[in-house]
């Protein structure tokens, strides 16, 4: 196991249960993972009045019709199994009166059908998987960064190269299978609601080992993100009822979806919201987002944390003042290309959570699917790991391959230059927000692939500021800038190439969905010079494409 | 906004010796301390080590301590930080307290964990197994939420001054994880929790009580007040064979008694017997010859009254949780 967030916990856990001797290797401590912001909830059909095929449906309307349907009837089957099951392993899930599961709304979702802990419940079932993990005796290399997949003579993964961050060591840990789960690409962007841990890690090693790359072009702006530090604020604050305003006091989204106003999907209302603060009805660049009529008790009791960081970081108490709000980069729905067993088409390789495109998103995410994905697809790729590392005998590889990335990390260390990662990371991210952001057209991206190549260039200049070996933190910055410059370049090219408007990818150059030549998926090939498109079908099962309206 | 910090630092793998170096950076208003830290890495010094990752006070990465105070740096705004300040004083930042440092702001966890680890830190129903989710009402889950808000961020454990003396403790954040599964109705082992955490060494009977864990705690979780709750729960299972149950409940009887603490009686009836007596009169002669015990004990004026009170509160039958945390002071 690669990352140790929701996904990976879930799938080591199911390897283990399937037999497999596990480990895990994490860049950070599995408590510290990005799993913990996800803040609303985790959705499923459990209710008496609602059924797995609404739950699909909804998926697929609010994926744009991008996301396999095939992947999607899994999602929508396993939920109720999947939350059921964290419920009895001990998240504190809030109740309904009868002391059953209690749900509420959210965005794109036709029934109550999402699940939570107040507004932390991303942290709730994080902590409970790493006790969960403790039970197991699974060993963890913590604070280990992820350095290299190793190979075998066939092309299949046969392991990994990881250095210790604290003390310098470089290890090679052989595996039979090796399954990626390192979470979202979004400090590519500058700001993002992502943490700063978010840096596509096995995104980017799986690409290079040769597994494409999925509809990268598909980012998620949340409607709902503070200016000053692009700090998220939950969907959950529209889901108990909160409304997005204009500068005149109007309720915006009622001019493009009347019916579920602000519970529409989210890159409809990011669409909305952009163009209010874009025609100058805006605040200070941003929308409001209003829940002062739900009361004090409510707020406090059901989106406490998120009235806490709007306090701290837009000074604006939610029980009395609106927050001014604006669309930021907070999910990337494309990803390392897997089937619905998590499997690469790289043999060894699995994947699952936000680093893998299955695809239950499609263009779109709906709010609450992102957690699910992690714990149903998480649990499907250990399963299938354990079972194929049990056909597999261990390739024998030699100690050299370690020696070897250790002369290399050394020489980056080493290697002059007058360039600071720093500033090529944060002109990475400004670009691809101006550029690469909720609205696109061709030379605008043509020029953010012409400076993507430029910072390319002027990476290889780049000097790392601490010469050490103890916890080299500019070491690591600048491996996860090599990541991140591969990244961007598959979103740009993605997006150029999808001559459509769909899902996050609104292209003003061709604002209409291309179902005739665009119900398709893009796939980027790692190539030295940089990414090879090409496209695959889209699985449709049950539910053609039509005009999607909330 | 212009802003000095004073970063305690060391390379331990260069130099023993920890120095501190002083920074100027340029930061928004709104800015954090964590901000300020960044720009400083990001823009003057790459070998500056600090760990974090969210920014927004839910993934617990960067611990440090902050003009001397435990704190996120992510929750703690300049403004905030400079306000006690001269205006040409910097801001003072240290790693986190109670750990060994690996480097500048960065200190070894493995000891915090393994703590965490210590109090079997994962649900054990013992029940027969639910056809679906667990039915237990919305007010427990509220309850036990209290503490499963804890992100393990070792804000508390930084702060500790009983972990300065006494290392073995497990110290608030593993406590605060241990109450959260006494407190849950579908966990079956409270028995077993309380009879480990009222009897291990360096277990819920070695806080001192002084509130600092309380105060720093950025996600508001008061491992202080779930400590005394697992020791009143622990007395009332009758796990009592111990120092601090024993001292709970003489510091008790002579309140009840005289009125005031009869610290003599307290500290003779604290121990497990005469061969702990024993160990400890060498103590005892000591505190002796310096005046320190009291070889007569007068009941304050108006002491009956203070029985009277006693035992009206006995006779309603109600669970006195003040005077049992109260008799756990010290």
């Amino acid at each position: 196991m690669v990352g140790a967030g929701l996904a990976g916990m879930r799938a080591a856990l199911a390897a283990q249960a399937a037999g497999a001797d596990v480990a895990i290797v994490t860049k950070v401590y599995p408590v510290r993972s990005h799993s913990n912001a996800a803040q609303g909830g985790i959705n499923a059909a459990l209710g008496p009045e609602d059924s797995w095929e609404s739950h699909a449906y909804d998926t697929v309307k609010g994926s744009d019709y991008l996301g396999d349907q095939d992947a999607i009837e899994i999602l929508a089957r396993e939920a109720p199994g999947a939350i059921v099951e964290l419920e009895r392993m001990g998240v504190v899930f809030n109740r309904d009166e009868h002391g059953r599961l209690g749900s509420r709304n959210f965005g794109g979702a036709s029934h109550a059908r999402t699940y939570f802990v107040g507004d932390f419940t991303g942290q709730a079932i994080l902590h409970v998987l790493y006790e969960q993990l403790v039970k197991s005796g699974i060993r963890t290399y913590n604070e280990h960064f992820c350095s290299q997949l190793l190979r075998d003579g066939n092309g299949a993964v046969s392991g990994v190269i990881a250095f210790d961050m604290r003390s310098g060591e470089v290890s090679q840990i052989g595996a039979r299978a090796v399954i990626l789960c390192t979470g979202g690409i979004g400090r590519v962007f500058e700001p993002s609601t992502n943490a700063l841990i978010c840096t596509g890690d096995g995104s980017a090693l799986a690409y290079r080992a040769g597994a494409p790359l999925m509809d990268m072009e598909m980012v998620q702006f949340h409607p709902t993100t503070l200016k000053s530090n692009g700090a998220l604020i939950s969907e959950s604050a529209r889901g108990e009822g909160g409304y997005l305003i204009n500068s005149e006091g109007e309720r915006f989204m009622q001019k493009t979806a009347p019916n579920a106003m602000e519970l529409a999907s989210r890159d409809v209302v990011s669409r909305a919201a952009q163009i209010e603060i874009n025609e100058g009805r805006g605040v200070d660049g941003c929308v409001l987002l209003d829940v002062r009529h739900l009361g004090a008790a409510r707020i406090l009791e059901r989106l406490p944390q998120i009235r806490e960081l709007a306090l701290e970081f837009a000074g604006a108490d939610m029980i009395t003042d609106p927050v001014p709000v604006l669309p930021g980069m907070h999910y990337q729905m494309g990803g390392i290309r897997t089937d619905v067993h998590g499997a690469t088409p790289v043999p060894g390789l699995y994947a699952a959570g936000e680093c893998a495109c299955v695809s239950v998103h499609g263009g779109n995410r709906l709010g609450a699917n992102s957690l699910l994905e992690t714990v149903v697809f998480g649990r499907r790729a250990g399963d299938a790991a354990a079972e194929s590392a049990r056909g597999r005998t261990a390739a024998a590889l030699p100690e050299s391959l370690r020696d070897d990335e250790e002369r290399r990390l050394r020489t980056l260390v080493d290697r002059p230059g007058t360039e600071r990662s720093a500033a090529l990371r944060l002109a990475m991210g400004t670009t691809m927000t101006r550029q690469v952001g909720v609205f696109r057209d061709e030379p605008t991206l043509r020029d953010a692939e012409r400076k993507l190549l430029d910072l390319r260039d002027r990476f290889a200049g780049v000097s790392i500021g601490d010469k050490g070996r103890l916890f080299n933190q500019a070491l690591v910055a600048a491996l996860e800038l090599d990541f991140m410059l591969d990244l961007a370049r598959t979103v740009v090219a993605g997006a150029i190439v999808r001559t459509e408007s769909r899902g996050a990818h609104t292209r003003v150059d061709y604002p209409k969905r291309n179902d005739a030549e665009w119900l398709k998926h893009t796939l980027c090939h790692h190539t030295p010079d940089g990414p090879a498109v090409s496209t695959a079908p889209v699985t449709i099962t049950k539910w053609e494409p039509t005009e999607r309206k909330y | 906004m212009e802003v000095k910090l004073s970063v305690q630092r060391s390379h331990p793998d260069r130099d023993p010796a920890t120095w501190w170096q002083d920074y100027t950076v340029d930061v928004p208003e709104h800015a954090t301390v964590l901000d300020a830290l960044l720009c400083v890495r990001d823009d003057q010094d790459e070998t500056l080590t600090l760990r974090s990752s969210c920014r927004s006070h839910i993934c617990g990465s960067c611990t440090m301590r902050i003009n001397g105070r435990s704190a996120l740096g992510c929750k703690t705004k300049l403004g905030v930080a400079r306000a006690r300040l001269r205006p040409e004083e910097p801001i003072r930042i240290q790693p986190a307290g109670n750990m060994a440092v690996i480097k500048d702001l960065a200190v070894n966890l493995e000891g915090f964990f393994d703590k965490v680890k210590a109090v079997t830190p994962y649900l054990q129903p013992t029940g027969p197994e639910p056809e679906r989710e667990y039915i237990v009402p919305n007010e427990a889950m509220l309850t036990v939420r209290e503490a499963m808000a804890c992100i393990l961020c070792g804000a508390c454990v930084s702060a500790c001054n009983s972990l300065e003396v006494e290392p073995r403790f497990l110290g608030p954040a593993a406590l605060a994880k241990a109450w959260r599964f006494t407190e849950d109705p579908r966990d079956g082992k409270d028995s077993e929790r309380l009879e480990f955490l009222s009897s291990v060494p360096g277990g819920i009977w070695d806080c001192t009580h002084c509130f600092a864990c309380v105060e720093v705690c950025p996600k508001d979780v008061k491992p202080m007040e779930r400590i005394l709750e697992l020791r009143r729960r622990s007395m009332e299972a009758g796990y009592t064979d111990n120092n601090g149950s024993r001292h709970s409940q003489a510091f008790l009887d002579t309140i009840s008694r005289s009125g005031q603490l009869d610290e003599t009686r307290v500290a003779v009836r604290s121990m497990r017997g005469p061969s702990e007596l024993l160990e400890w009169t060498p103590v005892g002669v000591k505190s002796f010859l310096r005046g320190k015990v009291p070889l007569r004990h007068k009941p304050i004026p108006g002491a009956l009254r203070i029985k009277a009170i006693f035992a009206a509160a006995e006779a309603h039958g109600r669970r006195d949780r003040a005077a049992a945390d109260h008799g756990a002071h010290g």
